[in-house]
């Protein structure tokens, strides 16, 4: 069994959002980043788990992205896996990462594919998808619950209202949400042994830049809070009907 | 040439979601100076012609019922047949669900620019660009979309319906369809309520509930009001709701007309995914509760003795006994 968990750095949760160079860049001054949560709680856990199940489990992870990455990718191998690999190329691109990451996967025969959901800093929910029509598998986004059975796989994912339970043979693309495993922290021993885990870097395949950020913008400020005094809520409920016109 | 857009349905049922893409396919078609024309695959009980009174002119039908089970692959490939009988240069999905799963797929089948999360029309005045949501709502940006074909995911929520007259010419496609690898064993559907994502009004609890048997009044208030009910994250956490509950950051991002939160705090993962809200209520006793700052209207009081005041009032207002 061979896994490929796709990682992304993103700036932290709490990270102040602004943007330099005529709106054009994010201010990356004083921000603390992270591995992207989708790819860490849920994905490489999961991942993890299934790894600590079956030892025998290869595992590697996957970044594409420049050398300012490799503190994040040290940090994912604290948590677990065998070794990572690192595609040098720096792109906002959906397409064009999702075919490094294809590229990799292809070349490593890997019977597993997992993604986060969507990375929190460009909300793309793209790659797995792109990834999955690139080596022609199958795929369940937004998977709650995966396991596995022999080659066989049980997946949970969300639907409108409500979850559905499906079955797909490996190999297999999946991306990954909340409930498929609990936040894990590095321990000292994970932390020592990243630092010896293999990562290589690799020069990116030849693909296609299909978009292009032109620039950013932040939303309108709020007009600010409009305090109705606690003994009087049935206010509350007046404006809202009359002034909001939402019930 | 045509905007092709992608009718996402339930058990025979067009879902909310798609009839916001398919007004902003029929503008965006308008814009461009080319027809809209829409895509439905499975069984559907409505009447499919009726949509044409959101601007698309031709719905194609595969009406093929081994689509009634979502499998991404083998949809993709039914659509992208339905992109060349269309002759279509566009393409639009809600970005809801099984949209997530959908548009990067065609989008990499058809070597197609991708902008999933569109908050607005498209600016067409010089090249293609797409305006989307960034960092969980808290910033926008500008994305040019440069190859001949695009694929665009509009957020659920952020485009008004809008309905004029029409009838839209159904036609069937026989188009071929995959074995589906995805077998579906299993559908559980909360029933009586409303889905979260496609809820006009959420009424959310946090911490400040104390406890899961306090959560009566909030699903009353939900009742009432015909809203989804919600949590923050260490509510679910703690299991006092399901995990499907939890909107934020690393939950579910949602955008109501109305979001009523009732002692939350605020932390910033948890405005995150709440504030493309157009109108947020915050009731919360700490004067200090950060969520104040993202409010339109706030309380500061406590929840127990002002919630069952609110719930008198709507029930006031709305003529229940």
């Amino acid at each position: 069994m061979k896994i490929l968990v796709c990682i992304s750095k993103t700036p932290d949760t709490t990270a102040k959002i602004a943007f330099t160079d005529n709106n054009t860049k994010f201010a990356t001054d004083g921000v603390q980043w992270i591995i992207n949560p989708y790819d860490e709680w849920y994905s490489l856990v999961r991942a993890i788990e299934l790894k600590e199940k079956d030892p025998s489990t290869v595992l590697h992870l996957l970044t594409v992205a420049g050398a300012e990455a490799d503190p994040i990718i040290r940090k994912a191998l604290a948590l677990g896996g065998d070794e990572a690999i690192r595609v040098n190329a720096d792109s906002q691109d959906s397409f064009y990462i999702a075919t490094q990451i294809a590229e990799v996967a292809k070349q490593g025969n890997y019977d597993l594919v997992f993604t986060g959901r969507e990375t929190i800093d460009y909300n793309g929910s793209s790659i797995g998808g792109m990834v999955a029509e690139l080596l022609n598998l199958p795929y369940v986004a937004l998977a709650t619950k995966f396991d596995l059975n022999g080659t066989t796989a049980t997946i949970t994912r969300e639907i409108e209202g409500g979850e559905e339970v499906c079955e797909a043979a490996l190999p297999l693309v999946v991306s990954c949400q909340k409930g498929m495993a609990e936040q894990r922290i590095p321990n000292m021993k994970g932390i020592m042994g990243a630092r010896t885990k293999p990562l290589k870097v690799v020069e990116p395949a030849a693909a296609d830049t299909l978009t292009s950020i032109a620039g950013f913008e932040l939303p309108p400020a709020k007009a600010g809070v409009k305090l109705i005094p606690a003994d009087n809520p049935a206010e509350l409920v007046r404006l809202l009907h009359e002034e909001a016109k939402q019930i | 040439m045509s905007v092709l857009i992608y009718i996402d349905q339930a058990e025979g049922h067009v879902k909310k979601a798609s009839l916001e893409a398919l007004t902003y396919g029929a503008k965006l078609a308008a814009q461009l100076g080319t027809t809209a024309e829409a895509v439905v695959l499975g069984t559907v009980t409505e009447d499919l012609a009726a949509l044409g009174k959101y601007g698309v002119k031709k719905i194609h039908h595969v009406s093929n019922d081994t689509l009634n089970h979502f499998d991404a692959q083998v949809f993709t490939g039914v659509i992208a047949q339905a992109v060349t009988a269309a002759n279509a240069d566009v393409v639009i999905f809600s970005n809801n669900v099984d949209g997530k799963a959908l548009a990067p797929r065609l989008a990499a089948r058809l070597k197609a620019g991708l902008v999933t999360g569109a908050a607005a029309l498209p600016d067409t005045s010089n090249g293609f660009v797409v305006k989307k949501t960034v960092f969980s709502g808290k910033a926008f940006a500008n994305v040019a979309i440069n190859s001949p074909i695009k694929v665009i995911a509009l957020n659920p929520n952020a485009f008004k319906i809008e309905a004029g007259e029409g009838t839209a010419e159904v036609a069937a496609l026989n188009a071929t369809v995959e074995a589906s690898k995805v077998k579906v064993t299993q559908v559980n559907k909360v029933t009586g309520e409303v889905p979260l994502s496609e809820a006009e009004i959420v009424v959310s609890g946090g911490r400040g509930l104390k406890g899961p048997e306090n959560w009566g009044m909030i699903e009353e208030l939900a009742h009432l009001l015909h809203a989804a009910t919600a949590c923050s994250r260490p509510v679910a956490d703690v299991h006092w709701r399901p995990h499907h509950e939890h909107v934020g950051q690393t939950g579910l991002a949602i955008a109501p007309n109305l979001y009523i939160a009732i002692g939350i705090s605020g932390a910033i993962q948890h405005l995150a995914g709440v504030n493309r809200s157009k109108v947020i209520v915050v009731i919360n006793k700490d004067p200090e509760a950060p969520f104040f700052k993202a409010a339109d209207y706030g309380i500061v009081g406590d929840a127990f003795e002002v919630v069952p005041k609110i719930i008198e009032a709507v029930k006031k207002l709305k003529g229940v006994a």
